[in-house]
């Protein structure tokens, strides 16, 4: 049922704050110029995509992915340049649509937006938005937004922006269409709603067993269906280490991964991560962590399960240095994403 | 005679709660906050064998009835549809949903306190808000599992705790009985068993715990009862 060779291997960064190897953390500029340094590498390395998250957040460096994907376009090639996520929410659709359109001419058609909610809520504060608002936001917008990327002039009216009368928004794109796809964390009616719009559907799954979505994309085949709408191969994104042995790779997944799941589970109340907990996501939950073989193993057997066509490794959670990062990059696209093709195409 | 529970919201926490009922043999009546339409999807592919109703006919259909709403919206329930069934309360203050709310974060109580004196007329019980909903479904284990985790139940009403303590038991989960229905105070965000995934002793001893973290700290100043 998979195509091996279409599976798609994407890589996902916030924008976290590596260090050198003396352990000297990178100033917010230098790590961004470090995304595009390590876009580059991934680019020459072939991977698919690059998918580069929003946030308002003093551990993330990335507020705004669409510019650091226009620098990334003028000197890579073939890679895919998305977001993950665009937090529509707390953006204005049109200004989305242009900035992608814009990123699109840049790179010769590579552009896409990714587009939710947001695991954070910072912007919402931050753009004067009030969080109870978070479900009518998201889905006027979406509304409009989808509307724009037909690119013809817009009438459209809602509660959450200015109307509009047939407005004409520029630039339009030579393809036509803005390669678009909905990211939604667990909430069922997100997964509504994606196949009620007919977008491609990213799962971030970033805890607990994967097999738990399964009748998520149940869920996006059978509204797709109902709302005839086409049900396109589904993506999913889950954080990973890939060290040269799994000993390796495990200490930087719990000095560095869980170290950032433990700061931000602190800000809403959550316990620390425990080892008990941790070890179960690396075994058998959402963290991909291990030499290639392991990791390899571990994404065949999950890709297998979901039956999905797309995934993503957000690396370098919570101050893992550069060099660690570059070489978990070489890793993935070197070895592992090899490795899977190979396992899938055995079954 | 099987035994039936209803469910108020169908999102991440609603439909694993469902899923788990069912699996114990329930029968399960899912309501959402507007028609029923707008979940029947939803509800045919993650709970097949539920069934959806608006919120007034699942409170006519159960008199054991599962919160999993956003706590922010509780005053959207009717107090009337749910008087003098056993209400159990699974919600917690979320920022990211609830937005800023002092009422909903104040150390003096617990937000099942508040709940409770809204739904005068409900026995109201504390349960399954301090586990995420992907680990509830991961860690739901048959009784006598040796890693079976533990969920904490409070109350004031000691009949609807039983029953509720029962409901943790069919759904996979060790019931730990802490007290009155202010005891809520230690299972919520901020407290050291929120998110932390434990088994009966170990939940226990964290539960008690409460007093020596911030949180606590905090609570014992504000004059909370629960603390005495
Ligand atoms: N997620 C977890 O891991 C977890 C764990 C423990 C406890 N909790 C608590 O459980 C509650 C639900 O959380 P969640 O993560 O499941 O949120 P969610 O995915 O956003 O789902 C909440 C659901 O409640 C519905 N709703 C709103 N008002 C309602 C009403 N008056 N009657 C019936 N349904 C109503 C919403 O429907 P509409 O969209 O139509 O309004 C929505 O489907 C929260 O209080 C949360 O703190 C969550």
């Amino acid at each position: 049922m998979i195509n091996t060779k279409k599976m798609i291997f994407g890589l996902d960064s916030f924008g976290d704050i590596p260090t050198d190897d003396e352990g000297n953390v990178y100033t917010q500029a230098h790590a961004i110029r470090q995304v595009i340094r390590e876009a580059k590498l991934a680019d020459d390395l072939g991977i698919d995509v690059i998918a580069l998250g929003e946030h308002h957040r003093e551990e993330y460096a990335i507020s705004s992915p669409d510019m650091v994907l226009a620098a990334i376009a003028t000197i890579t090639k073939k890679i895919k340049l998305a977001t993950g996520v665009t937090v529509l929410s707390s953006d204005d659709p049109v200004r989305v649509y242009e900035r992608f359109a814009t990123l699109e001419a840049i790179s010769n058609g590579r552009a896409e937006a990714v587009l939710g909610r947001g695991s954070f809520t910072e912007s919402f504060p931050l753009f004067g938005y009030d969080l109870q608002d978070y479900d009518l936001l998201f889905e006027e917008k979406l509304n409009l937004y989808s509307k724009l990327l037909e690119e013809k002039p817009v009438t459209w009216e809602g509660k959450t922006r200015a109307s509009l009368k047939d407005a004409n928004v520029f630039p339009k794109t030579e393809n036509g269409n803005i390669a678009t796809r909905i990211a939604v964390g667990g909430s069922p009616e997100s997964v509504v709603r994606t196949a009620r719009y007919g977008f491609p559907l990213t799962l971030a799954i970033i805890g607990g067993s994967p097999e738990r979505f399964k009748p998520y994309i149940e869920l996006y085949k059978r509204a797709a269906d109902k709302f005839e709408n086409p049900a396109f191969p589904i993506a999913v994104h889950s954080h990973g280490m890939i060290a040269d042995t799994d000993e390796e790779a495990i200490e930087l997944a719990w000095n560095h991964i869980r170290k950032s799941f433990v700061k931000i589970g602190n800000d809403r109340g959550w316990a620390p991560m425990s080892r008990e907990q941790f070890e179960s996501e690396v075994q058998n939950g959402s963290f991909y962590v291990g030499s290639p073989e392991t990791v390899a193993k571990r994404l065949a057997r999950m890709i297998k399960t979901l039956g999905i066509g797309r995934f993503e490794l957000v690396y370098g959670a919570g101050g893992l240095s550069a060099s660690a990062r570059e070489h978990m990059i070489e890793l993935y696209a070197t070895k592992v994403i090899p490795r899977v093709r190979e396992l899938l195409s055995e079954a | 005679m099987g035994k039936k529970i209803g469910i108020l919201g169908a999102g991440k926490l609603g439909t694993v709660l469902g899923q788990l009922a069912l699996k114990a043999g329930y029968e399960v009546y899912i309501g959402g906050s507007g028609n029923p339409s707008k979940i029947a999807l939803t509800v045919e592919v993650l709970l097949p064998g539920a069934k959806v109703l608006t919120a007034k006919e699942v409170a006519k259909k159960t008199n054991l009835i599962i919160l999993a709403l956003p706590l922010g919206k509780y005053k959207s329930l009717s107090i009337e549809e749910l008087s003098n069934k056993v209400i159990i309360d699974a919600m917690n203050y979320w920022w990211e949903v609830d937005g800023e709310n002092p009422e909903l974060t104040d150390v003096s109580s617990s937000s099942s306190v508040l709940v409770q004196n809204y739904l005068k007329n409900s026995k109201v019980v504390k349960a399954f808000n301090h586990m995420g909903y992907h680990d509830l479904y991961d860690e739901a284990k048959e009784k006598g599992h040796e890693g079976r985790k533990a969920i904490a139940v409070v109350g004031d009403a000691s009949e609807a705790v039983a029953q509720v303590a029962q409901v943790v038991d069919d759904f996979g989960f060790d019931p730990l009985v802490y007290g009155s229905l202010s005891q809520g105070i230690r299972m919520e965000p901020g407290s050291p068993v929120f998110g932390a995934n434990l088994k009966y002793h170990d939940l226990k001893r964290a539960l008690a715990s409460f007093e020596t973290t911030k949180r606590g700290v905090a609570a014992i100043k504000a004059g909370n009862q629960a603390m005495k």
